[in-house]
């Protein structure tokens, strides 16, 4: 681990927190205000990874230079480095940063049954803020030399390596050792550096194992079975144990990272990792189901907590600018467009598209560009939602107490534990989340794509802040919740959504709270001020069949959150259902928007 | 404000240009330092490892893998041809012995009494790194590769596919916004790089793979052009691996865009002298662009033009290139550099530039949307 000097939190007034990310860099200022921490100022700029510079610390500066000049507070010095400790009028006290710059943490992993070793072993290299590049397993449906030229064929930062419960055979994870080891893994950096291998399989095959990598250029880890015991995961050891090698190994080799790392005052965090303990400490201080989404360039993470078991997913090829045409390609253009209330040129779009995709850092300047990226976000928050309920399931290969009434379940360990009518907050993050220029898109966005079922409160990320909270949680906990409170989440307002069996025209559900009532038909939305840090009763009588959260028809009665968009009701039904034909289409999305006040006339200032 | 970061695509006539070339593994190097390379030649070779092949000989002779062992014909280290006995269990009495022969070549590699797993390893696969850039070896990296520099004229593009190349350049088209046809594509272009103007059409490409060209370069290409050529739609831009026998460099982006004047004029101005291409284009951590490099014989003395802008700044009267609507692919000039952020007509408000179009006309674009003509 990176030796961190320890500092007192009581003498930190002013906290410099940057996150690099593969497009550009964030830098938040933090300061101690008439009795509390709060965000005060902002930066960003483009991420420097890439050559010509092909020094991360030129964008770290860049961006906190930015903060420095519309903070009135020095922050560089003039031998190019973050100034450290404050003064009344420069630096700041502690410097930290997270990263998912370099492409962010690359991993592999291993596991003897997909479904079981090798699902844990993923959750571990997700939770701790990595990429899986591919998931090799004895029963992955490939041929040994198969599973072999892709271990060759893969470039990852490190390997994960897992496979049987504690005292079990030992022949199957060895095996995979085995595998591994001939296909000598190249790793993305340094040629004299050594593949990192972790171990979190069966205790009984730990010398097997070593004996394996004992040549041929490996580092390898051993650390605590991730799957002790089928019933449970121990998945803290390994995780931690990533951590510490992205530190030691990967950050060290990126470029500017050794610069970068002598000057923060904690350890780099990556990037989702850092979001994911922010999350979960939220979930367990409030006891709330959470969904959070952080939607980049590349990459959609998704992360929930329900009933307290927190998930990742990466949706590595989903992304508003590098994967953008991906994403295009594996919607399909009309399920893109379906989203777009007018006519639009596919060949100018497919053009639009490539062109975002190698010049990643341009944003619309019109409206039309606007509305098309935001339907190509809900179209990649769609899928990557969908993976990620493919991903968070109960844990699989259990068996499974059944009484007389599971009889005809069939239910045998492996459902979904993502429930939309359980989840009580729905975070977003992410530039096209975050910097939509009105949050009635956010929340639409959120909506469309996610589904949510009954009540469910929506937030933003305003300045994508969950990053940086999470690292400086790790130094400065009393720092970091109270930005939290304050400054991190936006609340956008409360969605009531009629889940069950909707029908078009007819009314869904009746409500009522502050004095007001209504109706929703099925199709229909409404859109009701309640404003931010406001909160009231609502009354919901569903008609038969249609559930709110008790059970097809019955009364909800509820308290419910303001925000600055208000409370959505809606009641389209689940799944959304969009009319085929394209006229049609158009006029029901031109419906909602109008419902909800997307998209509002505003002057502007700049030609276009 | 007077000046802003902002990055940007390098078109030069000169800049002395370092490449390194180096194996994948360790290897040979075969040139030395102060060497003079051409860029065909093969700088350092090596070999890597042959394909890896396991075979479960414990389910194949039905027995526990720690009886394998007992087995085994061959040990590690020995090389085996198909169809050669690799293990033989004892039998009954001597007979009913069950043989188990190698269904590939190669030397074994590990027998495992754990697993009862052996790994036979193919022939070794060589690999050769050529200099792909004529010029002086400056540096040797022992058993890696080496570093060579030459004076040259450097070109960036936005975008290509295929890997490296070389050949000689040749103009397709009179001006940089000519559209690129198969009608500009002669047989004499056979192992040439081809240079077009405006966008290059499918037939075009087709015509010049046809008669041989080594690449092709112009201002722009459509997306549903590439998508047939790759036969795939292209989630990411990662490419350089393709195997289509040609190289294709984009200089603008996609669609009906010319290549910039400048760059048209430059590359006129090396017709006939020979080039170094790469399609290759990583637009991720670690940016790669594809480029066109042609070496020159010596330095030329510098000019009034070059060094007139620190790199990467946005300066007053400064020539950039306009990378999205509404003036997508426009060349204008720096007029103003506003500190304050504006609201766009999307309604985001952004960091805005004013820019003075070749119409004559101002406009204000947001800074994220323009990118620096690096010279």
């Amino acid at each position: 681990m990176t030796d961190t000097p320890t500092l007192d939190p009581d003498k930190i007034k002013v906290i410099l927190a940057t996150d690099c990310g593969s497009t550009t860099t964030k830098a938040i200022l933090i300061q101690y205000v008439d009795g509390g921490y709060r965000q005060t100022h902002r930066g960003e700029a483009p991420t420097t990874v890439e050559k010509p510079f092909a020094d991360v610390t030129m964008g770290v500066v860049n961006s906190v230079t930015e903060i420095g000049e519309l903070a009135g507070r020095k922050l560089v010095g003039d031998d190019g480095r973050i100034i450290t400790p404050a003064t009344d009028t420069e630096g700041c006290d502690i410097y930290i940063s997270t990263s998912s710059a370099g492409g962010g943490l690359q991993m592999m992993v291993a596991g003897v049954i997909a479904e079981m070793t090798a699902a844990s072993a993923k959750r571990a290299a997700l939770g701790a803020g990595s990429i899986v590049m591919d998931v090799i397993a004895a029963n992955d449906g490939r041929r040994p030399h198969e599973q072999i030229q892709r271990i060759r064929d893969l470039r990852p930062d490190m390997i994960l390596l897992s496979g049987g419960t504690d005292g079990g055979t030992t022949d199957k994870v060895v095996q995979l050792a085995e595998l591994i080891a001939p296909a000598k893994p190249q790793p993305r950096f340094g040629s004299d550096y050594e593949m990192p291998i972790i171990y979190a399989g069966n205790n009984q095959a730990q010398g097997s194992v070593s004996e394996v990598f004992s040549e041929g250029g490996f580092d390898l880890q051993i650390v605590d079975n991730l799957r002790p015991v089928l019933e449970r995961e121990n998945l803290g050891p390994a995780r931690d144990k990533i951590h510490d090698i992205f530190l030691e190994h990967v950050m060290a080799q990126a470029p500017g990272y050794d610069k970068l790392m002598g000057w923060t005052g904690a350890p780099i965090m990556p990037t989702p990792g850092a979001v994911g303990d922010i999350l979960q400490t939220v979930a367990r201080i409030q006891g709330i189901n959470v969904v959070g989404v952080d939607i980049g360039g590349a990459t959609t993470d998704v992360f929930s907590v329900f009933d307290e078991t927190f998930n990742r997913t990466v949706s590595a090829n989903l992304g508003m600018s590098y994967s953008i045409s991906n994403v295009c390609a594996e919607a399909t253009m009309p399920n893109v467009l379906r989203w777009v209330p007018f006519d639009m040129d596919e060949r100018e779009l497919r053009n639009h598209v490539k062109n975002k995709m190698i010049r990643p850092t341009t944003i619309p300047q019109t409206r039309e560009a606007l509305m098309f990226e935001q339907a190509v976000a809900r179209e990649a928050l769609r899928l990557a939602y969908k993976q990620h309920k493919e991903f968070a399931t109960t844990l699989k290969g259990v068996q499974q107490q059944r009484t007389v009434g599971d009889t005809f379940t069939q239910e045998t360990g492996g459902e979904t534990i993502v429930n939309n009518m359980k989840l009580d907050l729905l975070v977003a993050s992410g530039g096209v989340l975050s910097h939509a220029p009105r949050m009635h898109q956010t929340a639409m966005l959120l909506i469309d794509a996610f589904e949510p079922e009954g009540i469910t409160m929506l937030a933003k990320d305003s300045i994508f802040m969950m990053p940086h909270l999470g690292v400086l949680a790790s130094v400065h906990p009393k720092a970091a919740e109270e930005v939290f409170d304050r400054d991190c989440l936006i609340y956008l307002g409360t969605c009531v959504a009629a889940a069950g069996n909707v029908k078009a025209g007819k009314t869904a559900f009746s409500w009522s709270f502050n004095g007001h009532s209504g109706e929703i038909k099925g199709g229909e939305m409404d859109l009701i001020d309640l404003p931010l840090g406001e909160t009231a009763t609502i009354t919901i009588n569903p008609v038969r069949g249609v559930d709110l959260g008790a059970g097809p028809g019955k009364k909800v009665e509820r308290e419910i959150k303001g925000g600055t968009v208000g409370v959505i009701l809606d009641g389209r039904g689940r799944p959304l259902a969009l009319p085929e034909e394209r006229t049609a289409c158009q006029a029901t999305i031109q419906g909602w928007i109008d419902s909800c006040d997307m998209y509002v006339e505003e002057e502007a200032t700049a030609a276009v | 404000m007077a000046k802003a970061y902002t990055p940007g695509l390098l078109v030069t006539t000169h800049r002395r240009h370092r490449c390194r070339r180096i194996l994948p593994i360790a290897g040979d190097v075969n040139v030395s330092k102060g060497d003079q390379v051409v860029a065909d030649q093969v700088v350092a070779e090596t070999s890597l490892p042959g394909d890896v092949n396991p075979v479960n000989l414990a389910n194949q002779l039905s027995m526990p893998a720690s009886d394998v062992m007992d087995c085994m014909v061959v040990k590690e280290g020995d090389t085996v041809e198909i169809g050669d006995t690799v293990a033989q269990t004892k039998g009954i009495f001597g007979f009913m012995k069950t043989t188990i022969p190698s269904k590939v070549a190669g030397t074994v590699e590990t027998i495992s009494p754990v697993t009862g797993q052996m790994i036979v390893r193919g022939a070794p696969l060589p690999v050769q790194v050529k200099a792909y850039m004529s010029g002086e070896v400056v540096n040797v990296l022992p058993g890696e590769g080496c570093e060579i520099e030459a004076d040259v004229a450097y070109v960036q593009g936005i975008f290509g596919v295929g890997g490296e190349t070389a050949g000689t350049i040749k103009m397709a088209c009179q001006a940089h916004d000519e559209e690129l046809d198969a009608k500009h594509i002669t047989d004499d272009m056979a192992g040439a790089i081809i240079v077009g103007g405006g966008r290059m059409t499918a037939q075009a490409v087709e015509r010049a793979r046809a008669v041989g060209a080594a690449a092709i370069v112009s201002g722009g290409i459509d997306d549903a052009d590439l998508k047939n050529m790759l036969g795939y739609d292209l989630g990411v831009a990662i490419t350089g691996r393709e195997q289509l026998g040609i190289t294709v460099i984009v200089t603008e982006g996609f669609g009906d865009i010319a290549m910039a004047a400048r760059t048209f004029e430059m590359l006129k101005g090396f017709a006939g002298q020979e080039a170094s291409v790469n399609g290759a284009t990583q637009i991720r951590a670690g940016v790669m662009r594809p480029e066109i490099i042609v070496p020159l014989d010596a330095a030329p003395p510098a000019s009034e033009g070059s060094g007139r802008y620190e790199e990467g700044q946005l300066e007053i009267g400064r020539p950039v290139r306009c990378i999205r609507d509404p003036h997508f692919g426009v060349i204008a000039e720096v007029s103003g550099l506003p500190s304050e952020p504006a609201v766009l007509g999307s309604g985001s408000k952004a960091r805005v530039l004013e820019v003075k179009l070749p119409t004559g006309e101002h406009a204000v674009v947001p800074r994220a949307n323009v990118e620096l003509i690096e010279e």
